[in-house]
């Protein structure tokens, strides 16, 4: 059977919004196009009762409280709030966050700004299998500690992190726990109240949702959680968020969620099972080939390997009609490797020859078979022109070259 | 990004890999570059007694361009005297190729190899050397 090029593998970036994600959104532009804050008549009262059924299946998705969710442009603007706006709420109770190295560059930046503002974050590492180590985190607390911030899963590596614990240790101690769960939810179960989440960042578009709208969840009981706004106008969201809201994004949103919520079940078991095919057959075929991230501890449709010897830009571009991503600086603007993957450990060379897959609902085995096999092939081409490989095989240790640093 | 048709082409059909004898007296190796910057460039030159270089062969890890770079240097390399070649400059293959502003290293790092692969030859071979091929970038 052949496949249709190109493949998009890199679901972790984004997603395809579900076409009947489009359909359900479609009326809300031309016909129940209504500012959902009008209140004195029908367009109005329309728009609102699509936003409120959007809310709802939100809300139920994470075990909320339709109340609880305020919604954002998307979850960059959802960390914002949740850091910044905790912050500055209980600035009189304290002044240390504690995070951790690998998050997304929405949270790291926000926690970096309030570092340069006087704030004091403790940035936890992470064990060599990507996840953080609940003793340090524990023995980071201090009286002044006001926010926790952990992702629920990875980007880049898909690493599963202990939330449930972690929102225990934060219960303990008071502290308010926020996690940026844009890459799990809709794909794993979440639970705010098990979980003891008092805080939850989520994007539509990662989720078969369309881009421009996510979520901040922020709890109302037990304990009741406030942040200050980040943005000032209308009183939205119960004040906390500004602005006309996304009404097409937001009916998408709670549409976009229904179906991940309904399909999960059987979706997690085709994915990882697409996964480890995928896994199985790229380890079985090549030597040299490591896995990034625990292998358990991790999303179904995540794998991020690193192929030693060559490097990733190049590997790329050996299978341009695949959509993936690599860690390598050469595909990044700053000309720096994957932080995230440096982070674990790994040497500089293991990061620049790393590929992320993020398989999806519009994948197929066939796919997976395409992309296996070209990737096979170029790696096996890239070798034999590659002089660490070379060097590998002539027994020479590459960690004790003496490069000729640039 | 997108890559100009010349750099493709190198790296769909890449000119002269492999290696030549790195312990023969008449062959010179370059090795530049470090794995934890992405870019790993071998380049080794062949030459005879009278100071042309008559074989050129490269092995490199690195993105396209790194590829494009070192393929086209030992395409340019046969023929040339060794004085020719310790004059090649890095510009030449920016403009050979197309290299974006952010690919420029590639083809230092393509010249360094040549510079690196003639030194070694001539250290080899007790030849004096040149200022031009010890001052490195």
């Amino acid at each position: 059977m052949t496949v249709k090029t190109p493949i998009y593998m890199d679901n972790h970036a984004t997603t395809r919004t579900d076409p009947r994600v489009v359909e359900a959104m479609l009326p809300y532009f031309t016909e129940t196009f209504g500012n959902a804050a009008s209140r004195n008549h029908a367009f109005g009262w329309a728009a609102e009762e699509g936003v409120e059924n959007a809310r709802a299946i939100i809300a139920k998705s994470i075990n909320a409280d339709p109340k609880e969710v305020v919604f954002t442009s998307g979850s960059t603007e959802a960390n914002n709030l949740a850091i910044k706006g905790i912050a500055e709420m209980y600035a009189e109770k304290g002044n240390h966050i504690i995070t951790c190295v690998t998050e997304h560059k929405a949270v790291i930046d926000p926690c970096k700004k309030l570092e340069r503002n006087g704030c004091n974050v403790t940035w936890l590492p992470v064990q060599k299998n990507g996840l953080i180590d609940l003793d340090q985190l524990k023995d980071s607390m201090t009286d002044k500690t006001i926010l926790v911030s952990i992702m629920h899963a990875n980007n880049e590596i898909g690493v599963i992190q202990p939330i449930d614990q972690i929102g225990k240790l934060c219960e303990e101690r008071g502290i308010t726990f926020h996690t940026d769960a844009t890459q799990s939810v809709g794909k794993i179960p979440v639970d705010v109240q098990k979980q003891n989440v008092h805080l939850l960042s989520l994007s539509a578009h990662k989720l078969y949702g369309p881009k421009g709208v996510g979520i901040l969840y922020v709890r109302r009981r037990k304990p009741r959680v406030r942040v200050t706004p980040i943005l000032d106008g209308g009183g939205h969201e119960r004040g906390m968020r500004s602005g006309t809201l996304n009404v097409t994004g937001i009916v998408g949103m709670g549409k976009a969620l229904e179906i991940c919520m309904e399909e999960m079940p059987t979706e997690t078991v085709r994915l990882r099972g697409l996964r480890d095919y995928l896994r199985n057959k790229l380890t079985s075929n090549m030597t040299d080939v490591y896995e990034n991230g625990d292998p358990v501890h991790k999303l179904p449709h995540s794998l991020n390997i690193s192929f030693a010897f060559v490097e990733g830009e190049s590997l790329l571009m050996g299978i341009n009609d695949v959509a993936v991503s690599s860690g390598s600086a050469c595909t990044s603007a700053s000309l720096e490797p994957s932080y995230v993957l440096k982070s674990l450990g790994l040497g500089d060379e293991l990061a620049h020859s790393s590929i992320r897959f993020g398989l999806g609902r519009f994948n197929t085995k066939e796919e997976v078979d395409y992309v296996a096999d070209k990737l096979i092939g170029t790696v096996g081409r890239l070798r034999e022109m590659s002089p660490l490989y070379e060097m590998h095989k002539e027994g020479i240790d590459l960690a004790k070259v003496e490069w000729a640093h640039h | 990004m997108a890559y100009s048709d010349k750099i493709i082409d190198h790296y769909n059909n890449p000119r002269n890999v492999g290696s030549l004898d790195k312990a023969a007296n008449n062959v010179g190796t370059g090795l530049v570059g470090a794995p934890e910057c992405g870019d790993v460039m071998k380049l080794q030159i062949q030459v005879d007694d009278a100071g042309m270089i008559t074989d050129a062969k490269f092995k490199t890890f690195g993105c396209g361009s790194a590829i494009a770079s070192s393929s086209l240097a030992t395409e340019w390399l046969k023929g040339k005297s060794l004085d020719e070649a310790i004059a090649l400059k890095n510009t030449a293959i920016v403009e050979e190729l197309n290299l974006p502003p952010i690919k420029i290293h590639c083809s230092v790092l393509a010249e360094d190899a040549i510079k690196a692969a003639i030194k070694d030859y001539m250290e080899k071979n007790n030849l004096a050397v040149p200022a031009e091929l010890t001052a490195h970038h």
